[in-house]
């Protein structure tokens, strides 16, 4: 369904991924671990479709959904149409069913300055889930987030994830969060960044 | 910096005693000259702006003026903004645009003016593009700042959810532009009518700055500075009824 084969990146004179192959199923979930700076990022940025400046393909469906290491939110709009503006054919019931799951239906008024943090992320993800998306992309999801707003945020993407069924990538430097989320786990590493597979859990 | 409730009242009081004192050096001013020719008092002035007021002439040339003044200013701001915007976000069209911006910044308003009624010929056209062309590199610089600082991840949010072009324009793009578009309007507002008063002293049959320039040749300073007062507070009125409401607007998710 997503089909990665990026042949190299480089900033400049430096390169910084390898050649990567990768395919992803309906209902998969794959984890990236590495380190800090090894590349994760951009190899994710790439096979979102945010950067296209790399030799290789990515095969990658239309309805597609992002969240980032932070909330990445519209300020200037209000919770509910943050959802709303995003996903065009959301109704405005099905947007605030949506709030509801994630627990925020009663913000829906107000500003995502307003929000916490905890509650910010939980509109990006709702904001990621309310499309119904092919395949999902997630950034360091639960980064910088204290022990038990993340737990509890693994949680609930785990519940969005199980019900909406799909193609999820995600990279993260921690091992535990891999190993709870994904169905396959690779990891990045060497100068350019190369991907080996190394966890498949069984069907 | 602080919103005590002293300098919220304080807010009102001060420009208006501001004001006042201005107006009490006027006064003061005006009596120690004595020659009503070169400094009329405030009150002097009443009268023929009351009878100007009656007979049209001010609302004709006020109303003339203002027109000029929409029209140099939408026009101004719209290929400011689209400029500044491509030239912010694009390091080659800036690398390019750039020198231009320069050379249009650093030449005098008359000079524009000057040469717009020589090629166009003395015309509301020609009018109109001299002020526009005055301000046009003032908004572009202003909105080009804005455009350099727009938060890139939005913007990739924006495309992964193929966020349509038009929307992710008003949604994500010019709300961040706002504080930039808010500074280039007030500025630009202030200048363009100035402007628009050179243009209408050096080429046009009508406007205030067409009866500044007559009663200039008539060394009448009174009607001089009746046109020039009503026009300053047709601008104030402006500024408070339409730019203020809408950066409140545009502010709000700030504020709460």
């Amino acid at each position: 369904m997503i089909k990665v084969d990026v042949q190299c990146k480089s900033f400049g004179e430096t390169p910084v991924l390898g050649k990567v192959s990768l395919t992803i199923e309906k209902g998969e979930t794959v984890a990236i671990l590495g380190p800090s700076g090894i590349g994760k990022s951009t190899l994710l940025r790439i096979i979102a479709g945010i950067d296209d400046d790399y030799h290789g393909t990515v095969v990658r469906p239309d309805n597609m959904a992002i969240v980032f290491q932070e909330p990445t939110l519209l300020p200037w709009r209000s919770v509910i149409q943050n959802l709303t503006l995003l996903h065009p054919d959301l109704s405005k019931s099905n947007a605030t069913e949506m709030l509801e799951r994630v627990g925020i239906a009663d913000k829906s008024g107000l500003f995502p300055g307003q929000l916490s943090l905890g509650q910010q992320r939980r509109l990006a993800l709702a904001r990621a889930f309310a499309g119904a998306p092919d395949f999902l992309v997630m950034d360091e999801p639960f980064v910088s987030l204290d022990a038990g707003t993340a737990t509890a945020m693994l949680e609930l993407t785990e519940t969005l994830i199980a019900d909406c069924k799909p193609a999820t990538l995600f990279v993260t430097h921690s091992q535990a969060e891999a190993t709870r989320l994904a169905t396959r786990i690779h990891t990045l590493s060497g100068s350019p960044a190369t991907l080996d597979l190394i966890t498949q859990k069984g069907t | 910096m602080s919103d005590s409730p002293q300098t919220l009242t304080g807010r009102g009081v001060v420009p208006a005693i501001s004001l006042l004192g201005f107006l009490a050096l006027w006064v003061i001013s005006a009596a120690l000259t004595a020659d009503p020719q070169i400094l009329p008092s405030p009150f002097a002035l009443i009268t023929p702006f009351l009878e100007e007021l009656r007979t049209g002439t001010l609302p004709f040339h006020l109303g003339q003026t203002l027109i000029r003044v929409i029209w140099a200013f939408g026009l101004a701001m719209g290929l400011g903004l689209a400029l500044g915007l491509i030239m912010g976000r694009s390091q080659s069209v800036n690398r390019w645009l750039d020198p231009w911006l320069v050379v249009f910044l650093n030449l005098p308003a008359l000079v524009l003016i000057v040469l717009c009624y020589l090629w166009i010929g003395l015309n509301e056209t020609a009018a109109i593009v001299a002020v526009t062309l005055n301000k046009i590199p003032n908004v572009t610089t202003v909105i080009r700042e804005g455009a350099r600082a727009l938060n890139p991840n939005l913007d990739a949010m924006a495309k992964v959810y193929r966020m349509p072009r038009f929307a992710s324009f008003r949604h994500v793009i010019l709300p961040q532009l706002a504080p930039f578009i808010a500074a280039a309007a007030r500025s630009g507002l202030a200048v363009i009518w100035k402007i628009v008063l050179v243009v209408e002293f050096l080429g046009r049959s009508n406007g205030v700055g067409f009866q500044i320039h007559l009663y200039f040749q008539l060394f009448d300073v009174g009607m001089v500075l009746i046109y020039a007062l009503s026009f300053i507070a047709v601008m104030l009125a402006v500024e408070w009824l339409f730019i203020q409401p809408w950066e409140w607007r545009v502010r709000r998710w700030r504020m709460s």
